[in-house]
């Protein structure tokens, strides 16, 4: 318990989110957050990388030597072929990584704005408003997410589109089915929050509803979300190749995705290319493997049972909450809320 | 089932007798649960609804900018999709209640129709999925709790979540491409092989659930052509929910390891692998139950990308083919229809776990 305390260098920077996590992990769960950071960052860099990285552009063709061909096999001008198209898979795989990211980001950002926001409402007045939310979001929820994708995709950019509009298509069908997540543990967490004695102190000062709601309520209440965050961004990946997959990806000229590629390489696949299919495909599980990984070991981390005790190192997350409520206690239910 | 033989008993006795027992009685649990029905598939056929009408009329959609305008608007307004949009709102809904989903643009069949065509093939395919889930996720998970934190339940949970990671389109076209194409010793994709199809579509009261029909036929041969031919579907999609049951099983089994009577039983001297066997292991399966629930909706989306990927002739497969048609009267009656569907078994799974857990009812 009083290892984080003492320890001259446990300072401001290991309080951060991921880097306190990751001094307390040991052992396997250690191993899986490590693996899952690293698989993640790669995917971030090549991401923010891909015009150097790819050595040619996403819809490009032809090459100094002319056209590259469709369907040719990994050579040294074209290390993991050409697709049926006439692409380059590798060049398309760096620039997917690209879409994918954006479209997390738009996604997450996107969500936990509304989720967030409905949920300190909700949470903190209550009433007929909060039931009323907690319902429709219950509705939302227990929808088959993809399915909802597949509406909102055609509402938003009538199934086919350039690369913004396929972004944002993909980005805010997702945000949709992400909403009800941050707006149930929003809630939770904000009706937890909203009886501590903080709170009625604030409202005995004079603090007006909008100031407790920000400055006291809120900003205790998003402990849980980083986890979720993660956990959703793989989510939002599945979902966007999923709708690729049903062919209301973004056109191969206005962005490269890797949904797209896999359904266009259903028939290579049946002919035995398998260039086509097997590297995006890999793309997309190692992106989600290492989202999921890093969402999972949080998730353990936060649940004191399913931790694994370090020697000693018992963090003390102290955010200015009432210390008779420990912070585990919270987080199990919502947690399980999340992953549901 | 168990629901309607075990209901009517604790109703009985639920109204005044003993009703003050803590935690609620069942029969009022099933009551508020059933009304909560109505409003969730409501707010969803709303959705859908105003979703697909967002942006214009389903016509237009389909046909615009190949017919000339005036045709167009005619046939608008055969529709009637030019009658003020509360107008057309209330009568779809009024339609839903008589069971009228709307009649697709493409072919021009009742969605209703399309469903029960359909289903049975959905049905069938998520049913194949549950028992890979089942005889995969769950005896692994126990396995993966027994050797916490050691190296087995490292591969497992790793291995869970490689199943969850994995799209399952492709991991439906990598079995594909080892199993159909490489090794050559399954079928490629569809749900039998023509000649089957044939004489399964012949037979007297065929139920569309292509084993049920074969068995009835009694001739080895064409059951195994079934069979052979949900092998590779029935594990694409079952591995995802196998995962996700690995690991409900696995942290549901560690928590209630740690539990107080798991303790006295221990230091009653009960070995640990009876411990983990006969204590730990049936409390912890409660919780499947709403997962299976929950997987409902998941096996609903799976199934659209797995029928997508093997050609299996079922409503994801349609779904997709009126996607590419841009028939979306046909895309918002599935998908309203699917939405009744998930609201009706996650009231159903809640019914049995109620049943099963009293500490459910609130």
């Amino acid at each position: 318990m009083a290892a984080t305390a003492s320890s001259p260098r446990a300072s401001r920077w290991t309080r951060l989110p991921v880097i306190a996590q990751l001094r307390q992990s040991v052992g396997l769960q250690r191993g899986m957050l490590v693996t899952g950071l690293v698989l993640t960052a790669i995917f971030v860099l090549t991401a923010i990388l891909a015009p150097v990285l790819a050595p040619y552009g996403f819809s490009q063709l032809r090459g100094p030597d002319g056209a590259f061909g469709a369907q040719q096999p990994p050579s040294a001008e074209h290390w993991l072929g050409t697709t049926q198209g006439g692409y380059d898979v590798l060049s398309r795989l760096i620039w997917g990584s690209r879409t994918a990211l954006l479209v997390i980001i738009v996604a997450v950002v996107a969500s936990i704005l509304v989720g967030v926001t409905l949920g300190l409402i909700s949470g903190y007045f209550g009433g007929w408003l909060d039931r009323t939310l907690v319902v429709i979001a219950d509705a939302i929820y227990a929808f088959p997410s993809l399915l909802l994708a597949i509406v909102l995709a055609i509402v938003i950019s009538g199934g086919q589109s350039s690369m913004w509009g396929g972004i944002l298509a993909a980005a805010l069908s997702i945000t949709v089915i992400f909403i009800p997540q941050y707006l149930r543990v929003t809630r939770a967490e904000v009706i937890r929050i909203k009886s501590e004695a903080f709170v009625e102190s604030a409202r005995v000062i004079g603090a007006g509803h909008a100031r407790i709601m920000t400055r006291h309520v809120l900003r205790n209440s998003t402990r849980t979300l980083p986890l979720i965050l993660t956990l959703n961004a793989s989510e939002a990946i599945l979902t966007l190749a999923g709708l690729g997959f049903l062919g209301f990806g973004i056109e191969p000229t206005a962005a490269a995705e890797w949904g797209y590629d896999l359904n266009k390489a259903v028939s290579d696949v049946t002919s035995g290319i398998w260039w086509t299919s097997v590297f995006p495909g890999t793309a997309i599980v190692l992106v989600v493997l290492g989202l999921t990984l890093v969402g999972e070991s949080l998730n353990d981390l936060a649940d004191p049972r399913l931790r694994k005790r370090a020697a000693g190192a018992e963090p003390v997350e102290d955010l200015g909450v009432d210390p008779a409520v420990p912070g585990a206690a919270a987080t199990p239910e919502t947690t399980k809320e999340a992953a549901r | 089932m168990t629901t309607t033989s075990e209901a009517p008993t604790t109703r009985a006795g639920a109204p005044r007798a003993w009703a003050k027992k803590p935690g609620g009685s069942l029969g009022r649990y099933i009551a508020v649960r059933a009304l909560l029905i109505i409003p969730t598939v409501f707010i969803l056929v709303t959705t859908v609804f105003v979703l697909m009408r967002a942006t214009g009329d389903p016509i237009t959609a389909a046909q615009g900018g190949r017919l000339p305008a005036d045709q167009l608007a005619e046939r608008i307004h055969e529709a009637g999709y030019d009658r003020p949009i509360l107008v057309q709102y209330l009568d779809y809904l009024g339609g839903i209640l008589t069971g009228d989903f709307g009649t697709t643009l493409s072919d021009r069949r009742p969605v209703t129709e399309v469903i029960v065509t359909f289903g049975a093939a959905t049905l069938e395919l998520a049913f194949y999925a549950l028992i890979v889930a089942f005889l995969v996720g769950i005896p692994l998970g126990r396995l993966a709790a027994f050797h916490r934190d050691r190296w087995p339940d490292a591969v497992f949970r790793v291995g869970a979540i490689l199943a969850y990671a994995t799209p399952v389109f492709f991991a439906g076209l990598l079995l594909k491409l080892v199993f159909s194409v490489w090794l050559d010793v399954l079928p490629v994709a569809g749900r039998a092989s023509t000649r089957t199809e044939l004489t399964l579509s012949r037979q007297d009261g065929a139920t569309g659930i292509y084993l049920i029909d074969a068995l009835k036929t009694g001739d080895p041969a064409i059951i195994g052509d079934v069979l052979a031919h949900a092998v590779l579907p029935a594990l694409a999609l079952g591995m995802l929910t196998a995962g996700v049951f690995l690991r409900v099983v696995r942290t549901n089994v560690i928590s209630t390891f740690g539990a107080g009577y798991v303790d006295a039983a221990r230091s009653r001297g009960v070995p640990e692998r009876r411990l983990l066997r006969k204590h730990a292991y049936r409390p912890a399966l409660i919780p499947i139950v709403t997962v299976v629930g929950l997987q409902i909706a998941l096996l609903l989306a799976g199934a659209v990308l797995t029928e997508s990927t093997f050609e299996w002739k079922g409503l994801g497969f349609q779904l997709a083919q009126y996607l590419q048609a841009r028939d979306f009267v046909a895309v918002q009656g599935i998908v309203a229809v699917l939405a009744v569907i998930v609201a009706l078994t996650n009231f159903i799974v809640d019914i049995i776990a109620a049943l099963i857990d009293p500490r459910v009812r609130y």
